[in-house]
Order: structure tokens, then sequence, then C-alpha cells
């Protein structure tokens, strides 16, 4: 296989250039195993992030061909025998395939990703219990490995870098829908903020990328009928007094 | 070691052609141009009618029974059931979700619901408008 490279060595480069591999791949391999055979076999100065080999750490997005991608599960057979690699779109390249996850990062924790209850706690040997069917209102949210597939997706976090993105509404969401949770007023800034869900404009890339079935789109799409329905609730109690 | 990350910009202008993903949803927003058409021709009908004259809405109906203007509702209709009915009523269990106890109903239910309703909706206009007894 011809696996064509985006390399950006800070260092030395003014702008990034492809470097092409050829690489004698196993029909059972993924886009990481042929990048682990560069880097053990051919040229270890390639850098690029990856961890767990099973779509659980998140690390290992990437650009292939054009589609944003988790390189673990993106399978060599799938694809034609030219490739190309490139580091996540919409995001600053450090080096190589590796991008700065500073920016996502700080808007997940703007999304107050955490349960948040305005009464006391339960005692030290009892636990806020929930209903399966409680559960299930957002367990396809939990699943969400921050690969930040979705952010490399999203047209509009690519034109504008202050929309809080996918992944950190998808967050939000989560705990907003979780029935142990009791902050969903403090995240309404994000509801109603200028860069949050109001910046979608549902292009549903997000949601078609990513390797984990999250549906960031969703959470939006609901999220937006919660603020509206918010914004209502204010106007008319705001009218009554 | 210095860190010097390298910022690929997006183009404002062109990014849509970047992919077919982003060229459909473009495609889809498009619409807003046809709204914008049917506002104008809203408007106009009522400045007609405002006149009081049964000569000029007469003539404002002769102006819209010509080929050309039937063309453009044919290819309106055509646009809009593409990419705004069947495109949004595949997107309404995103925005719509519904759990009944553990079980979540399925994407495909709620989207007949959706074109059940419109069915139903279509019908009443039919009968409102006379086209149906």
């Amino acid at each position: 296989m011809e696996l064509e490279v985006l390399r950006y060595d800070p260092e030395q480069d003014t702008e990034p250039h492809f470097q092409s591999y050829s690489v004698p791949c196993e029909d059972d391999w993924a886009i990481l195993d042929a990048l682990n055979h560069v880097k053990e076999n051919i040229d270890t100065t390639l850098s690029y992030r990856w961890s767990c080999h099973m779509m659980v750490c998140g690390s290992c997005g990437m650009m292939v061909n054009g589609e944003p991608s988790l390189t673990c599960k993106t399978f060599i057979r799938d694809l034609p025998d030219h490739v190309r690699i490139e580091p996540l779109a919409n995001l600053p390249i450090e080096r190589d395939l590796v991008v700065v996850l500073d920016d996502p990062m700080e808007k997940m924790h703007r999304a107050r990703p955490w349960i948040i209850r305005q009464d006391d706690p339960p005692p030290p040997d009892q636990e806020y219990t929930q209903s399966r069917a409680a559960l299930y209102k957002f367990k396809q949210y939990t699943m969400c490995v921050n690969c930040m597939c979705c952010y490399a997706a999203c047209p509009q976090y690519g034109l504008d870098q202050s929309f809080i993105g996918p992944a950190a509404l998808a967050l939000a969401h989560r705990y907003n829908l979780d029935s142990r949770d009791q902050g969903k007023s403090l995240r309404l800034d994000i509801l109603a903020d200028h860069d949050g869900v109001w910046d979608c404009s549902f292009v549903g890339a997000c949601s078609e990328v990513c390797p984990k079935s999250v549906d960031p789109a969703a959470a939006i799409q609901q999220m937006k009928v919660d603020g509206a329905i918010e914004w209502w609730k204010q106007k008319l109690s705001g009218s009554k007094s | 070691m210095s860190r010097r990350p390298y910022i690929r910009p997006m183009s404002n202008t062109t990014w849509y052609l970047s992919n077919g993903r982003y060229r459909r949803y473009m495609l889809r927003e498009v619409t807003c141009l046809l709204v914008g058409f049917y506002c104008f021709l809203a408007v106009w009908a009522l400045a007609v009618l405002a006149t009081g004259s049964p000569e000029r809405w007469e003539g404002f109906l002769r102006s819209q029974q010509n080929a050309a203007m039937i063309a453009v509702h044919a290819v309106a209709l055509i646009y809009y059931l593409i990419y705004m009915t069947f495109d949004w009523f595949k997107l309404a269990p995103k925005a719509m979700p519904v759990q009944l106890g553990e079980r979540k109903v399925s994407d495909r239910s709620i989207i007949l619901a959706h074109y059940v309703a419109w069915a139903a909706l279509t019908a009443f206009v039919a009968w409102l408008a006379g086209v149906i007894p």
C-alpha cells in the first residue's frame, strides 16, 4: 500500500508537506498498524498519537482520505491501494499527525461534564440511584471517547472557532439528561450564548463520522428544543411579573 | 524544542466544495432562495388584494398561469420534497426522540408518523381549497 502522510516539523518546515511510504500491509491491518510499521521499520521520526488500539482511548483520530477516522478501526482492506493520512482537520498541527487539542478540551470543560447537585450529598454509605429507563435516556452520549473526529468534520467549527463544538455540546446534554444531575441551569450559558447550540446549522457531519455512534447532532438539536422552551418559560414568567 | 503549531485555514467561500457531505448540506440550505421567492409572491398577492380591484386580482392570477411559472412551481415542489420534506423527516428522530419506559421508539416509527401527519394535513388543506369534496 502507498501511504501518503502529511509531515510537519515545526523546527524546520514553514508549512506541511506530504511524504510517501510503501508499506507491505497484511489484510487484517488497520491504518494504525501501517503507521506503526512505518515508525518501527521505515521512518522513526514520524509522530502520531495512539494508545489502546481498541477504540477506547480516542487518541488515534486522523483524516484518512479526507474522512475523520479512528485509525485503529479503519481497515486496510476497506481502502484503495493509495491512502492519504493527514492530521485532524480544523485543529492546529503540533507535529506531523499530532494536533493541538487545547481548544476543544477547554470547551469540553466549559460544558461542566460532571454531576452537579444543588442539595446535600447522600451519606457515605449510600449513592444516587437511577433506573435503567433513566440511564437509557443518555447512555448513548456516554460512549464519546474525545477523539475529536466531530470537530474535524464540523465546518462551523472550522470557519468560526468560537463555536463550542459538537463533543462539548453532546457532553453537556449527557449530563442535562442524567436524572442524578441538578446542574442544567448552570449549563444554560452554552445553550444561550452566541457560540452555543444556535451556532450549529445542522450539517450533521459530526454524527456521520463519529466512530462511537454518539450522534452529537441529535444532542444539539434536542438542546435547541430545550433552549427554545427555556426562552418561552422566561418570557412568560417575565410577562406575569 | 519550540512549539510552532501550523494552522490550516478554511476558505470562507469555497469550503463546501471540499466534500460531498458539505455539498449536500448546501443544496438543502439553498432552499432558502425558494422560500424568499414564495415570500415575494405572497407579498405581491397581498398588495394586489389590498387594492380591492377584481381586475387587478384577475391580472395577478393570469400572470401565474403560464408555462414558465408552472415550471418554477414544479421544480420548487420536487426540490422541496427532496431537500426539505424527505431530509427533515429523516432528521426528525434526532430532534424528537421518544422513549417509552426502557424502550426507545424506533426512528422508523417517528419518521412514519411524520408522513402520516403530512398526508392528513395535505388532505385537509386540499379539502379546504375545494380540490377534494
